[in-house]
């Protein structure tokens, strides 16, 4: 039976559960010094000067340094978005001039010991003139360094994206309705907080950075650059990885600091940053408000869509750039067809942490905005929200289709989907118009509780290529090297199902090498639910290939032609004489050994899609929002490991749940972090979580990739803050309350008082 | 800096003689000077529960014990659940049940859940849930993580009935 489609336990686990997994504080050298960031106390202001005299004096400190010691170093660049006029926001490793956060990176101390690194980082003074902090995005734009960048304001960029007539589709319209939303600043919050250990080969002139993730070879090459070392001089080492979510293993200052630290130190420099800083330093996300104007026909069609929205940035312009700005602007439409579209996103910095990121970027905060509006159009129009919907959804008779603008530099077409199918599968699974009933008469019987639904699309498998090597080994063993990373969502299971399929041997027995970059010359890394879709395909193209050479090496050997052969169990098998014989003692018998390549390229990237169904209960007294059950629909086109699928959509339907409900970076009014531990940043745990139903449904394969996959990393997130939104409403029996998340119950009091 | 003390703590039923300052928590004496590294540091502040050890069988976060606290008494962690090849039963459940994913915060899991299930093996099933609150997990959306230790305490009580039986 083909491993491909099967629930298998996963390969990487046993390290796992018996405590010998290794992550980056784990990994320890003989003589390493520990690095302590000194961070701004304040949000914005001139850095003045910094007094490291004092740490620099304390036993056990190996050096002290600020900006003017790693003068030479230029700041960090984009990885992706590059788009014109962002250049002057980008961040150096530590402050230069100004500071423009809490948390901002000011000196570095290196110590014998991370207790000592410690308490020397208390003592370093920065001396800072402070100024006002800008907190709202919304606002107009303020000098970004008024004395040292004179003119330079804080909108670096205007995302602008339009198709279609929109002024015809307004001069005819019905109904024009307009409706302001905003989604609230929260991230991914791995559990593992970011952390990395350089080692300096003085005999090699190598610097290896332990503790990499999801972009290692990228990463690679922008150290390599900023230290001004060749390429081949910097290794990146993936290990066991804490969860990313989209904020891990981009390039921050810490990890050019640990290399340089060991460059110049010639020790190996460790870095394990602690909950406090992962919460001010790691990326941030979400935080826009979308101002968006309709114009609607009669049955609730929309004809045009206009919107402007503000990202609230952040301090400076980070790694991903514009990205996204860029995809809220490219996918706001949405599942729907909207035949005029224009958008107009601001990209605002303010004196809070830089964001990036999360999971579902751009998806989250406008699948909220765009369901909204239509729950808002059902309302004014005195239809059923279902019924909007199945009027405004693209059909499966117009796949694929093209959207007419771009998001990443990749042309969006949806490629494949039924849309309209998956709607009524959705109502069938929760049996709605019963569901709807039961509710009636709940909230009849005085229980303020509610249903919501709401549509997305996702996007997934982002290119340009993936490259994986596959080389057999003695014992019946496989091993694949391929550049990606993992960060803990189990590739290592899925593309051992894939290669287990062509060559049939158990996927025990394949080994999958990632994130090494000294083993394989190029990777593209693990973001965007791009492993499967892209590494995935490009290892069913190796183990083709390693079939194909199997099978023209064999034949010889077989006494027979090769398309006698058959790969049965890691054996070549002759149809006809029954001769047969291993991949292993193939591969012992030639030369060079038995080895493959696959590349898979892509241009465009895959659209999955699904519906999120939410129940839930508020406690009117209280206003806390309870959530009884939850469905998540979600078409991937084809499932490798629908254990692992249903795993990954239950946990970020978890991280939905936690944005739309719970989490949030609050900051008063001078720019302080009012949520920098886990007791004011709230994330779920297993009591607010409510059992999560999964449709998970393989109608509509991608014709992009030779799996047919889709993407199934993110789905489970990005309709959370719509659908819990819609069933408060529905259960306090005020449509369109709700416009802001998170919806936390000191906001839902006020709005519940305020238009009480 | 206060000076170092000389410590033996007893980790899995064996000594480990280390010295460190009075301020060294639990967690890093494990890690760092014990070399058991399964026992993971999440937030430093008690709310994660990623660095959950059983401290005379109950459930303790090393992040708030200092390793002087923890001298004469007995200090479990994950890395004494398997008997050698053979998992425990909490992480057999784990496994099969998909009850981790990144596996950062599944020692402090499965420290938690064999503190429970030791002191109270018929555990209810919502007593359960009030229990695995106590841990933060951000991969799993904990249904894999109930439904693991529900398998584990079901295999555990049948292979050691209990005593009111």
């Amino acid at each position: 039976m083909s491993a491909l489609g099967q629930p298998l336990k996963r390969i990487e686990d046993r390290p796992l559960i018996t405590g010998t997994g290794r992550f980056a504080a784990d990994e320890q050298r003989p003589g390493q010094v520990h690095m302590r960031v000194v961070r701004s106390p304040v949000a914005f202001g001139r850095l003045v000067g910094v007094d490291t005299e004092e740490a620099a004096a304390l036993p056990g400190v190996r050096a002290v340094w600020t900006h003017a010691d790693i003068a030479d170093l230029p700041p960090i660049d984009f990885r992706m978005t590059r788009i014109q006029g962002l250049d002057p926001y980008r961040q150096y490793v530590l402050a230069k001039d100004y500071v423009r956060y809490v948390g901002d990176p000011v000196a570095v101390v290196f110590a014998d010991d991370p207790y000592v690194a410690e308490d020397a980082a208390e003592m370093v003074f920065c001396d800072i003139e402070e100024e006002d902090a800008c907190l709202d995005a919304t606002l107009d734009p303020v000098p970004f360094m008024p004395e040292t960048l004179p003119g330079v304001l804080s909108e670096p960029a205007c995302i602008v994206k339009a198709y279609g007539d929109l002024d015809a589709a307004f001069a005819g319209a019905a109904h024009v309705i307009e409706l302001e939303v905003k989604v609230g600043r929260h991230t991914g919050v791995p559990l593992e907080t970011r952390g990395a250990l350089a080692v300096y080969d003085a005999a090699r002139d190598v610097i290896t950075m332990y503790g990499a993730s999801k972009v290692p070879h990228y990463n690679r090459d922008s150290i390599a650059r900023m230290l001004g070392l060749p390429q081949d001089h910097v290794q990146l080492s993936e290990g066991h990885v804490g969860g990313g979510f989209g904020i891990r293993g981009e390039l921050y200052p810490e990890d050019v600091l640990v290399c340089r630290g060991a460059h110049v130190l010639g020790v190996p420099v460790k870095w394990v940053e602690d909950r406090r800083e992962h919460l001010l330093a790691a990326n941030h996300s979400r935080d826009q408000v979308h101002r968006m104007r309709a114009a609607v026909d009669a049955n609730g069609f929309i004809r045009g869509l206009a919107d402007t929205f503000f990202t609230d940035q952040g301090g400076y312009v980070r790694t991903h750039g514009g990205t996204v700005s860029d995809l809220a602007a490219a996918l706001l439409p949405g599942p729907y067809v909207i035949p005029a579209y224009r958008v107009e996103g601001h990209i605002r910095l303010t004196n809070k942490t830089p964001a990036g990121t999360y999971r579902a970027p751009g998806r989250y905060e406008t699948t909220f905005a765009r369901e909204r509006l239509m729950d808002a159009i059902a309302h004014r129009l005195g239809l059923d929200p279902v019924e909007v919907r199945k009027v405004n959804l693209i059909r499966e008779d117009q796949m694929p289709f093209d959207r007419g603008i771009d998001a990443l530099g990749t042309h969006v077409v949806y490629d494949s989907g039924k849309y309209h199918d998956l709607l009524e599968r959705t109502l069938a699974r929760v049996d709605y118009p019963a569901l709807q009933a039961r509710f009636a008469a709940r909230r009849a019987a005085g229980e303020k509780v509610g249903i919501g639904l709401a549509f997305f699309i996702e996007k997934s498998g982002l290119g340009p290529r993936d490259r994986v090597t596959l080389t057999v080994l003695p014992d019946d063993r496989i091993e694949v090297v391929t550049g990606v990373a993992s960060i803990g969502q189990g590739i290592e299971t899925a593309m051992a199902q894939i290669c287990s399929d062509v060559v049939g041997l158990p996927i025990e027995n394949i080994r999958i090498i990632h994130g090494q970059t000294e083993r394989i010359s190029e990777g593209y890394g693990a973001f965007a639910s791009r492993v499967t879709v892209m590494t995935g395909s490009a290892v069913r193209l190796a183990s083709q290939s390693l079939q194909e050479t199997a099978f023209a090496q064999a034949a010889p050997l077989l006494q027979t032609r090769p398309d006698d052969l058959d790969l049965v169990g890691g054996r070549v098998v002759a149809r006809s004489s029954g001769a047969a014989i291993s991949l292993s003692d193939l591969a012992a018998q030639l030369p060079e050994g038995l080895t493959a390549e696959g590349v898979f390229e892509a241009d465009h990237m895959t659209y999955p899609y699904g519906v999120h169904v939410a129940q839930v209960k508020v406690d009117p007294e209280t206003c806390g929002v309870a959530v009884e059950r939850y469905l998540v629909a979600y078409d991937v086109g084809r499932a490798i490991n629908p254990m692992m699928i249903d795993g990954q959509i239950v946990g970020a339907a978890a991280q939905g749940i936690g944005g739309a409900l719970l989490e949030e970076f609050v900051y008063d009014e001078a720019g302080q972090p009012l949520a920098a531990s886990f007791a004011d940043y709230l994330m779920p745990t297993s009591h607010e979580m409510p059992p999560v139903d999964v449709l998970l449904r393989e109608d509509a394969p991608s014709p992009l990739n030779p799996l047919g996959v889709k993407g199934a990393g993110e789905g489970g997130i990005t309709a959370v803050g719509a659908a819990i939104a819609a069933a408060v409403d529905d259960a306090l029996g005020r449509p369109g309350l709700i416009d802001r998340l998170p919806i936390s119950p000191n906001r839902l009091h006020a709005v519940l008082g305020a238009r009480a | 800096m206060a000076d170092k003390r000389a410590v033996t703590l007893n980790v899995n039923g064996k000594d480990y003689r280390i010295t460190v300052e009075p301020r060294r928590t639990l967690a890093d004496a494990l890690r760092d000077d014990c070399g058991l590294t399964g026992t993971h540091i999440g937030c430093e502040h008690g709310v994660c529960g990623a660095c959950t050890v059983l401290v005379d069988n109950r459930p303790v976060r090393s992040c708030l014990m200092f390793a002087v606290q923890a001298e004469g008494r007995n200090v479990r962690t994950v890395e004494g659940l398997a008997n050698g090849e053979e998992l425990h039963p909490l992480q057999k459940a784990f496994w099969e049940k998909h009850g981790l994913q990144c596996g950062f915060c599944t020692p402090g899991f499965l420290m938690l859940a064999t503190g429970i299930l030791e002191a109270e093996p018929d555990i209810s099933d919502e007593d359960l849930r009030d229990v695995l609150s106590s841990n933060l997990c951000r991969c799993t959306g904990y249904q894999n993580i109930i439904k693991a230790v529900r398998a584990a305490a079901s295999e555990m009580r049948a292979c050691q009935p209990s005593a009111s039986l």
